[in-house]
């Protein structure tokens, strides 16, 4: 199939930045998008020119490193995958296809599709995990029961992979969702309980220190999330979040 | 109470809920009450003299109230400002409506447009009733009310505004009822289908509700 890309490219994160236009030919449908994108730099490469710069990974939909902004849609038209998931079938042949790197304010354009996700890491770091002794005199996990609901709803929050597709897909560029489920994915297991209430106030100050914007409900994100992870986690959050700070001095 | 809870995005978006839930609450008693000239005048003047005059509506719910409309203006024009700055460059492309409701998305429009109607609302309802009772003195006057309320829907023009306005009223109200559950920490596999449904239905009832009183006042008066 034959297409007309429409790609962002920014030398830098100073550079202003603008859409340049790409034709690209004889594209298979069974390609993934990432794949399609390898043989457009192979193109430009041998015109010369500089290669399009777009983060990518594990290419199986498991580490998160993807992220484009495609035909106005965050991991494009597809549901539940990611951007390495996305196969060209997808598209039509003669399309223009837009590709733009996620936007936010808190998630700044470092070159082409690339963004700064450490807005992410800072969030993770004040809070998004459990202290434990690994000494080597550590508990063995399976002499804690865990009733089997929790531990699904654990691991349906856990699923999240940090792509960012929630923020970029919102319109209020909320990170909601994101900390929403790595402040769940703790909550219901209990060895999450004994940080459960510093880790939601300081999970959720630092998202606010980035300067992510406000969840207004749209449900955006549930849609366009790889893993579909659900706003019920937002509303938990929430509630988290309240009771911890009615308890906190 | 945490300090910084009413400075957070979740703590703020709680307190959009809850001043919400107050605010569903008071329509909900508004819309009942109006109701009621639609079928006994005496009644609704009867209902309106009470809301009138008692002095805990009048010196402490009726703050009360003004505050809430005022707090949830204010905050949500606020956070809606905030937000379109968290993303300074837009997408070339975007597709909003692939993933949300042009009614979720839009909620500041449709809360603009409610603001618009109470600045006319309380022009015609709310000032002269102030005036009586605070400038003139007159607290009582129990049969005052459904004259008023008669008078003032004789202008089509104003009938066909207040009805737009209620539109717009339920427009919000079909996002904010659920919304406000999802921002209070509420969401529920069972009981959050039920909100929704009961949401569209309060929405539904509330707008066709109140362009009902004002439709029926406009062709009974003639
Ligand atoms: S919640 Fe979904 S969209 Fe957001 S970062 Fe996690 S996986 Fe990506
Ligand atoms: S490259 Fe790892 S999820 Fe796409």
């Amino acid at each position: 199939m034959d297409l007309t890309l429409k790609v962002w490219r920014q030398k830098n994160k100073e550079d202003k930045g603008g859409i340049e236009t790409y034709p690209i030919k004889g594209i298979s449908e069974h390609a993934s998008f990432l794949e399609m994108l390898d043989v457009l730099n192979e193109q430009l490469i041998s015109e010369g020119k500089e290669p399009v710069a777009f983060d990518h990974d594990c290419r199986e939909g498991i580490c998160g490193t993807c992220s484009l902004y495609i035909n106005g849609e965050a991991h494009g038209p597809d549901r539940k995958v990611t951007t390495c998931q996305l196969h060209m079938r997808m598209f039509k042949d003669g399309e223009t296809v837009y590709i733009e790197p996620w936007r936010s304010k808190s998630m700044p354009v470092i070159k082409d599709l690339i963004v700064d996700r450490t807005a992410f890491e800072r969030i993770q770091q004040a809070g998004g995990f459990i202290s434990v002794n690994t000494s080597g005199n550590t508990q063995d996990a399976n002499a804690l029961p865990i009733a089997k609901p929790m531990a699904d709803k654990a691991m349906d929050a856990a699923t999240c992979i940090g792509c960012g597709a929630c923020v970029a897909t919102c319109k209020n560029s909320s990170a909601m969702l994101f900390v929403a489920a790595k402040v769940s994915q703790y909550s219901y297991l209990p060895q999450g309980q004994i940080e459960r209430k510093e880790r939601v106030l300081n999970m959720v100050e630092q998202m606010d220190k980035e300067g992510f914007g406000n969840c207004t409900n749209t449900g955006a994100c549930e849609v366009e999330c790889p893993k579909g992870i659900s706003l019920e986690f937002i509303a938990r959050m929430n509630k988290e979040y309240l009771g911890a700070s009615i308890v906190s001095e | 109470m945490s300090k910084g809870f009413s400075k957070s995005s979740v703590g703020r978006k709680v307190l959009m809920a809850l001043s919400g839930f107050f605010l569903i609450s008071f329509l909900l008693l508004h819309f009942v009450i109006n109701f009621l000239s639609v079928f006994d005048a005496d009644l609704f003047n009867v209902a309106s003299h009470f809301m009138g005059t008692n002095w805990i509506i009048q010196f402490i719910m009726q703050p009360v109230l003004l505050f809430g409309v005022l707090f949830h203006l204010i905050m949500g024009i606020y956070l809606e400002l905030k937000n379109r700055a968290a993303r300074p460059i837009k997408y070339a492309m975007n597709k909003p409506s692939e993933n949300a409701s042009w009614i979720s998305r839009n909620m500041v429009i449709t809360g603009v447009m409610v603001l618009l109607f109470l600045g006319l609302h309380f022009y015609d309802f709310w000032v002269p009733e102030i005036v009586d009772k605070f400038v003139d003195g007159i607290w009582d006057q129990p049969t005052k009310y459904f004259t008023h309320l008669v008078h003032k829907f004789e202008d089509p023009v104003r009938v066909g505004i207040y009805c737009l306005s209620f539109v717009f009223l339920g427009l919000h109200l079909l996002h904010g009822f659920q919304s406000a559950f999802q921002s209070a920490g509420f969401n529920h596999n069972k009981y959050t289908p039920l909100i929704k449904k009961l949401g569209n239905l309060f929405a539904i009832v509330i707008s066709l509700g109140f362009i009902f009183i004002a439709v029926f006042h406009h062709f009974n008066s003639h």
